[in-house]
């Protein structure tokens, strides 16, 4: 028999993981990057839609840690953990962090999607974990959603279609 | 307003209700002057001055994945901040049609027709603007406009990027341009959205004199 799953949806600056046969989506990434962290053997997935590099300035005040990419990863990694993933066997894909407007003025701000790149990238080198794919940078939106099942990750563009890394 | 937690959690209702003034004062002017443009009757609607969280804003806006046209500028000077005018692509193209009477419209992504959208983007912004300098005596101008055709979240998300290193909440100064004369299918509008840099939210309130500090 074949289970239907649900998609779970990840919104802006949040995270959360899925059990296959569910899949787990986040829509709209622009500057942010949508990172995935998955345990292959058992089916289990977890995604962040992080909007900035670094939570140092914010840490003790409050706001959502899944912001963050260095806040981010350290909570999905908890939570696939706590949900039965073992740490050495999670591996990583990305997606997003392009720029969506051209500005002359190179203000760090208008940089913010390749910062983002640089700080998951970082992170998830300090802590081990493999990058198995990306589809980074560039001037485009993206919509994706990641099947435990399969480990693919779908990722669509307005008028480029769909690919799957 | 709080200077801990959360810093859109601290505004009261008389500093939303000058926010909602000042997205009334530039909207309107700007539908003054795309009425001049384009000689025709345009209406503005101020549904209100809300805050929301990050994903609130992308459904204003029609949803995260919705495609969109946006104008987008930075307004630099007293009181930094981001603006944008959206439109549906069919909007987009009803606008450059009626711009350059060219009824090759938006769809062809020429460079005409990304230069007619950028000169709407300086009328419009320019009338807000100036609206917005008369009113608070601020000196404000606007960045050369950047146009791009995409996922409306990946669009707006720009703009809250200044917001998200103090707030896990936006503050959205959402005004409407429409014409509503014509037939349904003619119908023209546009959204603006304009996200302030938080230090430019005491900067507007000082200078109309509306306390900071509750």
């Amino acid at each position: 028999m074949i289970k239907e799953g649900q998609v779970v949806r990840i919104g802006i600056g949040d995270l959360g993981i899925v059990h296959s046969p569910d899949v787990i989506r986040t829509s709209g990434l622009g500057s942010c990057v949508g990172i995935v962290l998955y345990d292959d053997l058992k089916r289990l997935a977890g995604m962040a839609h992080v909007m900035l590099p670094e939570a140092s300035l914010a840490r003790n005040q409050g706001m959502k840690r899944a912001k963050y990419a260095d806040t981010a990863i350290e909570d999905l990694i908890a939570a696939l953990i706590s949900a039965g993933a073992s740490r050495y066997r999670l591996k990583a894909k990305l997606a997003g962090g392009a720029q969506m407007f051209q500005f002359t003025s190179s203000s760090d701000t208008m940089r913010i999607g390749p910062r983002n790149v640089d700080a998951v990238k970082e992170n998830l080198q300090t802590l081990n974990i493999p990058i198995l794919a990306e589809d980074v940078g560039g001037r485009s939106g993206r919509t994706i959603e990641f099947n435990p099942e399969t480990m693919d990750l779908h990722i669509r563009k307005v008028n480029q279609g769909e690919s799957v890394i | 307003m709080s200077n801990s937690g959360n810093f859109t959690e601290g505004f009261s209702p008389i500093q939303l209700d000058v926010l909602k003034e000042i997205g009334n004062i530039g909207s309107g002017h700007a539908a003054t002057s795309l009425s001049n443009l384009l000689h025709k009757k345009i209406e503005m609607h101020v549904p209100g001055v809300e805050v929301v969280d990050f994903d609130q804003v992308m459904d204003l806006a029609g949803g995260a994945d919705t495609e969109m046209v946006s104008i987008f500028q930075r307004m630099e000077g007293d009181a930094p901040g981001s603006m944008f005018f959206i439109m549906a692509p069919s909007q987009a193209h009803r606008f450059v049609e009626l711009m350059t009477g060219s009824a090759q419209g938006f769809e062809d992504h020429s460079e005409m027709a990304f230069s007619a959208l950028r000169e709407l983007g300086n009328i419009l912004s320019g009338a807000y603007l100036t609206a917005l300098c008369d009113f608070t005596e601020l000196e404000l101008q606007s960045t050369v406009p950047s146009i791009a055709q995409d996922m409306v979240g990946a669009i707006l998300s720009t703009g809250l990027i200044e917001l998200s290193h103090v707030s896990d909440a936006a503050i959205v100064i959402k005004t409407s341009l429409t014409d509503r004369e014509g037939r349904e299918d003619e119908f023209l509008e546009g959204h603006f959205f304009l996200f302030p840099d938080p230090p430019s939210y005491q900067k507007i309130f000082s200078s109309l004199g509306v306390c900071v500090d509750d």
